[in-house]
């Protein structure tokens, strides 16, 4: 089966370059934004973050700390000092109330490149690949979780490729540059949607607090979509837009699976607008669709 | 099927199967993950000798299970003697170290880097500097020392921080001219700190005295080995009374093979 290989050229063709890209431009933005709060200081020595996305100190007053690294030396039966466990805190209750995976697609350094991959096995056609089970990511989480009490290290730090990237480009280092493109080349050849959709237990990790989060996609437009499926095509976690887009009138048109990413790119994609940004309790759906020019066909 | 399904419904459901065979392969997943993460971790126990942890560190041991690898001490070190580990670096990747004779620790009276670990793998314990034991120092190269061969050199004893505690001058007779003396830098373990400022001070070109972990560097006394006069000052007695005291021995006359060749 050929899959569609550019979505989101209708939504150009009609709507324009920026708004067919624009949350896609705002993230790249936001992304690189926090980057450069770390970067400034060792570049250009002005110091707004210090430390990288383990653990970071801003401006001297706001201490953040990764809760699954703060989980796994717990589970390596060390308790942080409170500095560590007041970060986890704040990074904690702050995902819980906007949405956890909103870390995936608005901060993680690896989204860019896992979009990358995707991007370009779209467009050389290469198809679905290994399809890996969906419960994966969880046994990985679990693993994670085990080795790191069996062996009383932080055991994935040991090659979690987003702390290693920022690491490596804040403090000159260069070892990590080839677990990212390990992760490049699996997500292009092996999987689609293979790292960042199936395995990284970060990302199952802010799945998790990913139940409450404010910040939502609604399929409010539905009733506009034509099936053209541009969006399935462009969402790493397709199988999220399904009951929302395709619910019957009673069901919420909010995108509530805890997989979705918030990344907006369904929204940016569909010619019809089908998919707004919105809160969890926006339950309103367009009553009526446009009158398109398929249903004059069809009356006439 | 129908018949070896069992009455109780459970049995040979195929559906049941096939999820419990989905099982059994995430086992074996997790596990392999597991495994190889384990592996890993183990890879990066040992700590080489020729690296140190910065002040306040927990044990190598523990030290992987608190350290995020963060960088902040390594941020905050005024002197950048920190720096975060390099795949082939020797310490875990990603984790804090310094190489004495690169830049050593200045043993800063505010310790800045312990202030500014999040986790406590640096122990906020510490306050006083002087109480860390980032290594110890040894002299590793007695033949090649300045003071060693009757020169004053005396500088790892000058620039010590612990001048006179953590490392002192021992004199003794300089068996080359019979005249002069040799003035021994020692270092005491009980104070040395392990900063390396000796280390880097040496002026030879190969260090003469190195800082090395602490797990390298000390030995224990075995816990069986009674050293009589410790024991009789600890009683305040002879241990065994009317013990027959024979006189000392004498150093024999030494042997041909045995005297030392004198470089002309
Ligand atoms: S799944 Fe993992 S690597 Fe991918 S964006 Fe989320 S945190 Fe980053
Ligand atoms: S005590 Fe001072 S010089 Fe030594 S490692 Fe810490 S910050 Fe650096
Ligand atoms: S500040 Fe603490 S947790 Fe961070 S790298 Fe240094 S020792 Fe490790
Ligand atoms: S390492 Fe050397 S300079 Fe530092 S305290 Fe020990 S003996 Fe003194
Ligand atoms: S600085 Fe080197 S050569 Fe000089 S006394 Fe110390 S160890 Fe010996």
């Amino acid at each position: 089966m050929t899959g569609n290989r550019n979505p989101g050229a209708d939504a150009r063709a009609q709507h324009g370059l920026w708004r067919a890209s624009f949350w896609l431009i705002m993230r790249r933005v936001v992304q690189l934004s926090f980057f450069l709060l770390f970067a400034s200081g060792p570049w250009l020595v002005i110091w707004i973050a210090k430390g990288t996305l383990a653990s970071s100190m801003t401006l001297g007053v706001l201490p953040l700390t990764d809760p699954l690294i703060v989980a796994q030396s717990l589970a390596a039966r060390h308790v942080p000092e409170t500095l560590a466990l007041i970060g986890a805190a704040i990074v904690l209750g702050a995902y819980l109330l906007i949405g956890g995976r909103v870390y995936c697609s608005w901060v993680c350094p690896i989204n860019p490149v896992t979009d990358l991959a995707a991007w370009l096995r779209r467009r050389l056609d290469i198809g679905k690949g290994w399809v890996m089970k969906k419960q994966t990511r969880y046994w990985v989480l679990g693993a994670v979780l085990a080795a790191s009490a069996i062996t009383g290290t932080i055991a994935f730090e040991l090659v979690n490729p987003i702390t290693t990237l920022y690491r490596n480009l804040l403090f000159g280092l260069s070892w990590g540059l080839s677990l990212v493109a390990m992760i490049f080349l699996f997500d292009l050849f092996v999987a689609r949607d293979g790292w960042c959709g199936h395995i990284c237990p970060v990302g199952t990790f802010y799945g998790l607090i990913n139940t409450h989060g404010l910040l939502r996609v609604s399929a409010r437009g539905r009733a506009r979509c034509d099936d053209c499926m541009d969006c399935y095509g462009v969402c790493p976690e397709m199988h999220v837009i399904s009951p929302a887009l395709k619910g019957k009138d009673d069901q919420s048109p909010i995108i509530s699976s805890r997989d979705c990413t918030a990344c907006g790119r369904c929204i940016d994609v569909c010619p019809e607008r089908v998919f707004a940004f919105t809160h969890r309790f926006d339950e309103r759906v367009d009553l009526q669709a446009p009158p398109a020019e398929n249903e004059l066909q069809n009356v006439a | 099927m129908a018949i070896s399904s069992s009455k109780n419904g459970g049995g040979f459901d195929p559906k049941r199967r096939r999820a419990l065979k989905e099982i059994a392969a995430s086992c074996v997943g997790a596990v392999a993950i597991t495994t190889f993460l384990a592996g890993l971790g183990s890879l990066s126990r040992p700590l080489p000798a020729a690296t140190l942890r910065p002040p306040g560190a927990l044990g190598e041991r523990e030290f992987q299970s608190a350290c995020v690898r963060c960088g902040l001490c390594v941020r905050d070190c005024p002197y950048k003697t920190l720096r975060l580990a390099e795949a082939g670096d020797g310490p875990a990747i990603g984790t804090p170290y310094f190489l004495a004779r690169e830049v050593p620790c200045e043993m800063c009276d505010d310790i800045p880097c312990v202030k500014a670990c999040p986790t406590g793998a640096l122990d906020h314990a510490l306050v006083d500097i002087d109480k860390a034991r980032m290594g110890q120092a040894i002299l590793t190269g007695r033949e090649t020392c300045l003071n060693m061969q009757g020169l004053r050199c005396d500088v790892c004893y000058r620039v010590c921080p612990l001048i006179d505690k953590a490392i002192t001058l021992q004199v003794t007779h300089n068996a080359r001219t019979s005249r002069h003396a040799i003035f021994e830098p020692v270092v005491h373990a009980d104070a040395c700190t392990g900063c390396g400022k000796c280390e880097k001070a040496c002026v030879l070109d190969e260090t003469a005295i190195r800082v090395v972990p602490l797990a390298l560097a000390r030995g224990a006394h075995d816990i069986h080995y009674r050293r009589g006069w410790i024991e009789k000052n600890k009683a305040g007695k002879e241990l065994v009374p009317g013990i027959v005291d024979l006189p000392d021995r004498m150093p024999a006359p030494p042997t041909l093979s045995t005297i030392p060749k004198v470089p002309q």
